[in-house]
Formats: C-alpha cells, structure tokens, sequence
C-alpha cells in the first residue's frame, strides 16, 4: 500500500500531560507548496503539534488527517512520506556524513542508495569532507547534513523544530531558500520556530501558537506585523 | 457494577474478618507448632490473593496497552498496589513463622523466595509510575505485563534452585478442623480484595475526573 | 525489509561500536572492578567460597549488561536519533531486533573476556564442558538483553532513566541469574552435572522466547506517546 497527499487537515487536535495542558482545541488545514510556519515563544505547544504530525505523539483529542489517511490507521506507509528533522538534527557523531546518509537511506527502503546518497551530499555541499566523522562538523554542516537526511526517501510533508537556531548568516539565507525551493517542488513544509526574524522570508504563512492553543492564522505578506499584533494583543 | 457492590462487599468483608478469628481461635493447636501455626491462616491466603492480584494488574495492564482503555489502566494501578500490600503481608508473617520454624527469620525458602521477587516486580512498577514521568503508565504496563510471565520462570527457577539443597521443614499438612477456617480466611481475603480493588478505582476514577475538571477550568480561564 | 531494517540497525551499532570501542572498554573494565570487589568479600584464607565463581561470573554480566544497554541506548538520546529510527517505514519490531542483537553481541564479546579471567582468578573449573557453558551464556545473554533492550528503550524518554533501569531489569530477570548461576555452578563442579546444566539451558530457551515474543509484541505501542 502506498499513501500520499497534498493537504494536511488538523480538527480539534489537543493534548494533555496529566493536568498540564501541552495543546488545545488547534484546527487548522493546509496544502503541498505552502510553508506553514509555528510560530510563539517557547511552550506554546508548537514542539507537540510537530511531534504529532510526526505521528509519533498521539492526541488526546481531535484528528490529524493526512489527505484521505489517518495517522492511526496508515502506520508505515504514512511514515515513509514524513520528514523529520528536530532541533538535536538525528546524526550519529561517531559516523562519517556518508555513513550517517547511507544508514538512514537503507532504514527508509531507498532503492538505488550509493546514487541517492551522492545527490544528497552534492545538495549539503559536503562533498569534499563526504568521509569525516559528524563530530567534527560545524552546526552549519550538521544542519545542511541532517536537512538532506530528512529528505532521502522524498517526503511529501517536511517537518522541521526550530532549524534556524545556531546558524549563521549566510546559512540561514541558504536554508531559506531551500525550504523555498522544496516547497516550490510540491512538498508541505511545516516549521517551528520561536525566532520571528531568522523565519522572515520563507513562510507563506504563519500559525501563531499561545500557551497550547491557536491564536491567530495568518496568509501572505505582512504576517510578521500581524504576528507582533497578535502577541501584544494576547499578552 | 463493581462500585456499586462497594456497601455490601463492605459489609461482607467486616463480618468475615470479624468472625475469622474466633475460628482460628477454634481451630485445633498443631502438634509441633503450636500457636505460631496460626499466622498461616492470615499468611497463605494473603499469598494466594497476592498472585491473583498479579494476574488481574498483568491482564488488565495489557488491555489498557493494546486497546488504549483509560478504565483497564486504573484497574492495572489498583492490582499492583494492592499486590505489593498483600506481599508486605505475606513477607511479614512469613518470617515470623520462620523464626519459631527454622529458627531464623528469614529463609531462602522457595515460596518465600518467589513472593519476594513478585513483590519486587510490582513494587517496580510502583516505583516507575512514581518517578517515570510522562507517559510512565505505559511502562508501567509493560512491566506488569513482563512481571505476570514471569511468574511461572521465578516459580521453577527458585524451585530447582532451593531443591538442591536439603529440604528443611515441610508445611504441615492440614489436618481435621483446619482446612474449614483456612478456606474462610481465603474467601476473606478475596472478598477484602475485591473491596480495596473496587475502592482504590473508585479513587482513580475522581482522580481522572478532577484532572478533566481542571483542564476544563484552564480552558475557560485562558479563553 | 524486516529483516533488512534489523540488520541495517545492527551494522550501524557494530561500526559505531569498532570505531569508539566505548562500550566494550568501559563495561569490560567495570565488570573487572565489580569482580574484584566480589573476591574482597568472598575470598577467605585465600580460597574462594564453592560456586562463588558462577556467582561472581554472572553478577558481572548483569551489571555489564546495564552499562551497555544504558549507553547504546543513550547514543540514540544524544541526538534524537530513536525519533529517526522510529520514524523510518519499516515495522518497528525490526529496530527492537536490531538494537537487541547489537546488544547481544557486545555483551558476548565481554563474556568472551570475562570467562577466562574469572577462571584464572578464582581457579574455577569453568571450562569443562565448553559447548553448554556456550550455549548457558549465549541463552542467559539474550534472555537478559530481550527484556534490557525493551525497558531501555521505553525509558529513553523517561525521568531518572539510569536508575530505573536496573530497578526495573533486576527483577525480571532474576530467573536468567538464577539459571545462569546454577548452570555454570553445575558446569565447574568436580564432576560436571550434565543433566542439570542442560536443564537451565533448557530452562532459559523457553525464557529467551517467552520474551523475545512478548518484547516484539509490545515495542509498538510502547514506543507511540
């Protein structure tokens, strides 16, 4: 069975941890080619609304559909069409950039993975230090890295945790126009993030999050303004 | 249905506890060990509810694990707790009987053994909902689940293990007089069990619900 | 591709492993300390007490059998590599069995150490009967990663996750202690008890696949939130 989608449908999605209330009653849909932004300070919930597009966090209330499929139906299929790259960026130190892609290339069921791995070195531009250990990269170099990883096996939907943090100018330009052009290429694009500023040229729109629930929705141009609003607004 | 049989269960349980021991006291003396030989009739029903209690905390454990039933998962924490109570029981008088036996406190007796390491595995369990953080229930399960399937390898290995060595002292087999007030302190015991297993629920239940209440309030407050 | 995903996940411990030897090194060297406080308490007048070897053999394994399962389990924590892992396509028992057999084979390779030294150190006749003190280490050494590997999984989230562990795993394994321990007691006797070294490792078969199955069974829905 294969599962794909174009849109991502979130009704009446809550969580709790005991009597602490992680999300709230958040709906929201979107669609291939957008790049939805999370955006609030830190414990706004945006962290658990990732972990549950992941489907690795199960809501306590309300559904996340992914196209015509359901999270606790679709299982592994649905899983081989998710990205994943958190903010700890999932590579392994003690392993060389090639050895990192060529063992999650394996785990995804990649055909063809020696080609595939190649192309994603290219992409992160690490070509030349392809068979140095992890631990000796850069934050830039690790991120660059661990974004090709989160694309190997092509996910339709790309879920991200705070990618901007620790980069530098130009790798956050860099990264920015990726996640454009990976968007351009029919893919969702969900990121969070807590730093308004780094996020400002790559969302085509903007869900802002406050202590577990959505307060403001916002489209197009002009979501930076309407987010400060938003958050003066609330506080 | 197992709520509303709380006020009669209650009753039931007081009136057997209370009756027990005027037929312990009843029962005939044992010839070797005099009145020590009576904790056994508080001790080995205490033993055998306490495996029952595994049983129910193992089942109900998995139950709440595959089918995700907040219900099963109360129950789950109800069985072990009332396991490690009713093993508390059965170590306590177990040595005090061990002392006038064997003449020691404690003795690597294979059925001592066995409810040692069963209270051990559901004290685990205790311990790793209590310090586990979020989502411990869920471990807390497994080790339940883990603990009841093990039952039958602590049982053998501790078994073979002790039978290598000298037997000391055989339990006295159950002569006339004594089979009647031990079968009563079983059904005691049972019908105590069923009362705390009902009640500690019960507890779980408002527990939950408050936890509901006050997200509720959270909710309303913050809207 | 199940199959596949275990071995991929295996291969991927091993390299890590051969490239640091941390795990090896350091649960070796813990195993030796652990076995030098043992021969503290139970050497007197320079003669150990009788089946103190098998005793002493099989606690160090327990404690080496945490060590690693604490760090190869850490390894995955360090960079949220398990949220990868879990992620990938593949049915999620695939990856339980693929850390469980890495588990299993550093845990071997320390044993294979630790057995000779024990030994020489405390004159143990631990060789006598090679193919069932073999197939006693390689039964109990799964029997106790089957379980290690599960509970060390599900505590990778969990608070005070070093000292659950063993809280945890100690416990439930008991029955492997307890048949490793007479087994090779059984083993280094005078004369070898054959019958009785057979049965545990008969005993700690059934175990190995009571909880392999039972481990298999549970990881999925252990490991969703």
């Amino acid at each position: 069975m294969s599962v794909d989608f174009d849109e991502v449908r979130a009704s009446g999605l809550g969580r709790h941890f005991g009597r602490r209330r992680a999300l709230s009653n958040v709906s929201f849909s979107c669609r291939a080619g957008e790049v939805l932004g999370l955006l609030g300070p830190n414990g706004a919930g945006k962290s658990t609304l990732l972990a549950i597009a992941s489907t690795l966090l199960r809501p306590s209330t309300g559904h996340l559909q992914y196209g015509a499929h359901e999270a606790s139906r679709a299982g592994a299929p649905l899983r081989q069409r998710l990205g994943w790259l958190g903010h700890d960026l999932q590579l392994y130190p003690e392993l060389t950039a090639r050895e990192n892609l060529i063992f999650f290339a394996r785990l995804q069921g990649v055909t063809a993975v020696d080609a595939r791995v190649a192309r994603a070195l290219t992409d992160a531009r690490l070509e030349s230090r392809a068979d140095d250990l992890v631990s000796g990269f850069s934050r830039g170099m690790r991120q660059r890295l661990a974004l090709e990883r989160a694309l190997l096996h092509d996910p339709r939907l790309l879920l991200l945790d705070e990618p901007f943090t620790g980069l530098d100018g130009p790798s956050t330009i860099a990264l920015a126009s990726r996640l454009t052009r990976l968007a351009g290429e029919g893919r969702l694009v969900m990121l969070a993030t807590h730093d308004v500023d780094l996020a400002d040229d790559v969302l085509t729109r903007a869900l802002v999050l406050r202590d577990g629930r959505l307060v403001d929705d916002i489209s197009g141009r002009g979501w930076r303004q309407a987010y400060r609003a938003a958050l003066s607004r609330e506080s | 249905m197992l709520q509303r049989s709380v006020p009669l269960l209650l009753v039931t349980t007081i009136a057997a506890f209370s009756v027990a021991p005027f037929l312990i006291h009843n029962a005939p003396y044992e010839s070797t060990m005099g009145l020590v030989q009576k904790i056994f009739y508080f001790h080995a029903p205490a033993g055998i509810v306490m495996f029952l209690s595994a049983f129910v905390c193992g089942i109900s454990s998995a139950i709440f694990l595959f089918r995700g039933r907040q219900g099963a998962d109360r129950v789950a924490v109800a069985a072990a707790e009332l396991t490690v109570l009713l093993g508390t029981i059965v170590l306590a008088t177990g040595p005090l009987w061990a002392r006038k036996a064997w003449g020691v406190w404690w003795q690597w007796d294979a059925r001592l053994t066995s409810s040692l390491l069963l209270w051990m595995m559901f004290t685990a369990c205790l311990l790793v909902r209590r310090y586990g953080g979020p989502g411990s229930d869920k471990l807390a399960a497994a080790v339940a689940i883990f603990g009841m399937f093990n039952v039958p390898f602590v049982y053998v290995s501790v078994n073979v293990w002790r039978t290598l060595h000298p037997k000391t002292t055989v339990v006295p087999m159950l002569g006339p007089g004594m089979r009647e007030p031990f079968w009563f302190c079983i059904l005691a015991f049972l019908s105590l069990y069923v009362l705390l297993l009902a009640l500690r629920v019960r507890l779980a239940e408002q527990q939950a619900t408050l936890d509901a209440r006050y997200l509720e309030l959270d909710d309303r407050a913050s809207a | 591709m199940f199959a596949r995903t275990a071995w991929t996940v295996f291969r991927k411990d091993l390299t890590v492993e051969v490239r640091t030897r941390e795990t090896l090194a350091t649960t070796l060297f813990f195993a030796l300390s652990a076995v030098i406080v043992f021969a503290v308490a139970l050497v007197r007048d320079g003669r150990v007490v009788a089946d103190a070897a098998a005793g002493i053999l099989w606690v160090a394994i327990a404690f080496a059998g945490t060590l690693t399962l604490g760090r190869t389990f850490e390894r995955e924590r360090y960079t949220d590599t398990l949220r990868a892992l879990l992620l990938a396509p593949a049915p999620r028992a695939a990856i339980y069995v693929g850390k469980l057999l890495a588990v299993v084979a550093v845990l071997l390779l320390t044993e294979l150490m630790l057995v000779p030294l024990v030994a020489l150190l405390f004159d143990a006749a631990l060789l006598q009967r090679p193919g069932l003190l073999v197939a006693l280490l390689v039964t109990g050494t799964i029997g106790f990663a089957s379980v290690g590997t599960l509970f060390a999984a599900m505590l990778v989230r969990a608070r005070s996750r070093d000292v659950l562990l063993p809280v945890l795993l100690y416990p439930i394994t008991i029955p492997v202690i307890i048949a490793g321990v007479r087994g090779t007691a059984a083993l280094a006797q005078l004369v070898p008890d054959e019958p009785m070294a057979t049965f545990w490792v008969m005993l700690l078969a059934a175990f190995d696949t009571v909880f392999v199955t039972l481990a298999l069974w549970t990881f999925d829905p252990l490991m969703t939130d």
